[in-house]
């Protein structure tokens, strides 16, 4: 079991245990005007997503400001510290600059969860000590320089040496959240098969919690939603332990809650039925 | 979107394989010039291009499109032999070292190969030392860089510095979601795109200048 945390507030997932939602929305990445008004050091976006996602059932914020033509460290600080302020959700701490990781861990008050590790030496030799000092977790996309291998089994074999890695440095293999590669469908028929597939050998041979970026299956294709709610009523089956999606999509926190349901892993129903009992139309 | 009055073009943006195939064969065989039968095709592929642009169509349609050209062209290549491979220019293209995001560089090499250009396609990660030694290989009017990550900025500016060293006069064209004007300045780059047809008009007004 994986256990991240924001003050009092513990968020648990993992094999067997209910699905957990990483709000993906504080990300600039693809939306110019957030992140034109970041470079401008204008917050508010921040802000307003923070308390969106929240209200709409996301249990861990993921926070990016990778905007580009910023000081990344500055700015992944103040919007940690803005997030803090304004919600009580756990936070993701996603930047591909370690300094910037670096100095987000030191304000942040509680277990953050760090995105990302990759299994390539440089990656795992800068990020795993930082991880290791500040008591976080991590999640490992098992990909090196030679870029994101098709096969699961190989996919398996990255996501084994992260962890092996980790342990080195001193992370338990409960603290490594293992990321199955969503690759858009519209380019790679298999790209589903191949992320379900990572899933269900991770959890078969690793036993660690696992996560998604579930949106990225749809990329190019019509309906986005749609495609995005099947994929994850599929990889909730198929063990998915986290992913980090768009919470505000209307029905998807219940479809989560509901492939739990079926997929055994809400006992007795009774994280569904108190999803109903706070949000009675979806 | 443009009204295509050839048949295989048309059959083309259409995505309709078999007709594509059919006509092709069709052409060949009344002793149509090989190289008219691949400008014409592509034509049909530069309009699927500017649908997939105009959303109108989508990423699957674009890689069905990707798949009739290399069918069609797996038939009309024995018939190009002897006569000069024409194409509109070489390009050069890889993902910059520290990003493996290869998505939109694939689509960029499909849309460059159906306007007609001959890519060498490095792939991800691809650190300096590598375009400088395709660029000294296949002599390329243009070098495109693609990058999602924000952190392939510092290695895409090394990248262009090393290049500008050894042949100052190449012309470099960055493409990303976040790519913009500062951006292209701040890395030394000559040109910069956002959207996937973007690389092929940039290409073709380079050609245009040379």
């Amino acid at each position: 079991m994986t256990e991240i945390s924001y003050k009092e507030n513990v968020v648990r997932f993992g094999p067997g245990l209910p699905t957990v939602l990483i709000g993906e929305r504080i990300n600039p990445t693809g939306r110019r005007r957030f992140a034109d008004a970041l470079r401008e050091g204008d917050l508010t976006t921040v802000k307003t997503e923070a308390v969106r996602q929240v209200d709409a059932g996301a249990d861990i914020l993921d926070v990016n400001v990778g905007a580009g033509g910023l000081d990344e460290p500055a700015t992944l600080v103040a919007a940690v510290e803005l997030v803090m302020s304004t919600v009580d959700a756990a936070i993701c701490i996603d930047s591909s600059d370690a300094s910037a990781l670096i100095a987000a861990l030191d304000v942040y008050e509680g277990k953050a969860l760090v995105n990302s590790v990759t299994a390539e030496e440089a990656s795992m030799a800068t990020i795993l000590p930082v991880v290791a000092e500040h008591g976080a977790a991590v999640i490992a996309l098992p990909h090196d320089e030679h870029g994101i291998p098709a096969d699961p089994r190989e996919r398996l074999a990255h996501a084994a040496r992260i962890v092996d890695a980790a342990a080195a440095a001193g992370i338990p293999s409960t603290d490594v959240v293992v990321d199955c590669l969503c690759m858009p469908v519209g380019a790679d028929q298999q790209a589903a098969a191949r992320a379900l597939e990572t899933l269900r050998l991770v959890r078969a041979e690793l036993g660690v919690a696992t996560t998604a970026g579930a949106s990225n299956i749809s990329f190019g294709l019509p309906e986005r939603p749609t495609l995005n709610l099947a994929f994850l009523a599929m990889a909730i089956d198929a063990g998915l332990a986290a992913p980090i999606t768009d919470v505000t999509v209307p029905g998807l926190r219940r479809l989560c809650r509901a492939s739990d349901v079926l997929a055994s892993r809400d006992a007795r129903c009774r994280r569904y039925v108190a999803d109903y009992r706070r949000y009675p139309s979806q | 979107m443009t009204e295509l009055t050839d048949e295989l073009s048309s059959a083309v943006a259409q995505l309709e394989d078999d007709k594509v195939l059919d006509l092709v064969r069709q052409r060949l065989e009344t002793g149509v010039p090989p190289i008219k039968v691949v400008k014409t095709l592509q034509e049909g592929m530069t309009e699927v291009g500017d649908r997939f642009g105009a959303g109108e169509y989508f990423l699957n349609e674009l890689v069905v499109a990707g798949e009739i050209m290399k069918d069609a062209m797996a038939i009309i290549e024995p018939h190009l032999r002897g006569e000069a491979a024409e194409t509109k220019g070489v390009i050069v293209i890889g993902t910059v070292r520290g990003d493996i995001h290869d998505l939109g560089k694939n689509i960029v090499v499909m849309m460059l190969q159906g306007a007609g250009y001959q890519v060498v396609d490095l792939g991800v990660d691809v650190p300096a030392e590598r375009f400088l030694e395709a660029i000294e290989e296949h002599q390329p009017q243009v070098v495109g860089m693609s990058a999602l990550l924000t952190a392939s900025q510092a290695p895409m500016k090394k990248t262009i510095e090393a290049i500008r060293a050894q042949r100052a006069t190449t012309k470099i064209m960055i493409g990303g979601s976040y790519i913009n004007e500062t951006i292209k300045d701040q890395v030394g780059a000559d040109y910069f795109g956002t959207l996937a047809g973007d690389a092929v008009k940039i290409a073709d007004s380079v050609l245009v200048d040379v």
